[in-house]
């Protein structure tokens, strides 16, 4: 190397590809991967729809009755269609990549994925149930 | 000393409010999004949701039910536009809209559930 560098007048520019914004659409593998990260507005979506109507409850039971009403409106029937399905497919892509997030060692052997994925779904069947019970039971 | 970075504080949000929201939410939404307001099941009443509301475990699961996965969705949805929209530039005004937003849902959802009768 020599003692004093040659000092050029323009920073050289790293050479990076150009992506594309719409880079995702494409491949389906891409696409799954911006719909599971879109599920996230279905989830706000949920706790916003969650607030109107503990909102609606402290007001009183008219009040209570009008947002029932509201909710079969056309379209928050159709955004509580989709809104679910995505949620699902949150939590169906959440619970299989806990494997990944929490690798489970036993005896410095790596437990199989399905074997720390599968107690999540048993898991979520049970409370969905102890919810149902509690919501439906007079 | 070093400056400390945000984002394993911030990822540790997203992640419980994810976990929060897989496990709540869809039995939530099917019953009080598509299978009451459907007539599918008999929706329970007002008198009822509003004993079952008002009893303070089930507040605080709600108050959880409604923070945490709005801090998820400030983390996702941020990332989100990061990469599907490559909108970096504008990296201030979408950390304030997204942790914002979530930080007055946290404000909003205590104020709420503080005020049920």
């Amino acid at each position: 190397m020599k003692e004093t560098p040659v000092y050029t007048e323009y920073h050289p520019r790293w050479y990076r590809a150009r992506v594309s914004t719409y880079w995702w659409i494409r491949q389906w593998k891409y696409l799954k991967f911006i719909l599971r990260e879109l599920s996230s507005l279905s989830v706000a979506y949920f706790v916003v729809l969650t607030l109107l109507q503990l909102r609606a409850l402290s007001r009183g039971p008219a009040s209570y009755a009008a947002f029932q009403e509201w909710l079969k409106s056309p379209i928050v029937m159709a955004l509580n269609v989709v809104s679910l399905l995505f949620v699902l497919f949150h939590t169906i892509t959440w619970f299989n990549l806990t494997p990944s997030a929490m690798p489970v060692r036993v005896r410095g052997k790596r437990l199989p994925d399905w074997m720390i994925a599968a107690p999540n779904y048993v898991a979520w069947l049970a409370l969905s149930a102890v919810i149902a019970w509690l919501i439906l039971r007079d | 000393m070093a400056k400390r970075s945000n984002e394993p504080f911030l990822w540790s949000l997203f992640s419980s409010g994810g976990t929060v929201a897989a496990f709540l939410v869809p039995v939530l939404l099917f019953f009080y999004g598509l299978a009451f307001p459907l007539g599918w099941l008999a929706s329970p009443g007002y008198q009822s949701t509003l004993a079952l509301v008002r009893h303070p475990l089930t507040r605080l699961v709600l108050f959880v039910l409604c923070s945490l996965p709005l801090f998820h969705w400030a983390h996702r949805f941020r990332f989100t536009l990061y990469d599907g929209l490559q909108i970096k530039h504008l990296n201030e005004v979408i950390i304030v809209f997204c942790y914002g937003g979530a930080l007055v849902g946290t404000v909003v959802a205590s104020y709420i559930l503080w005020n049920i009768p």
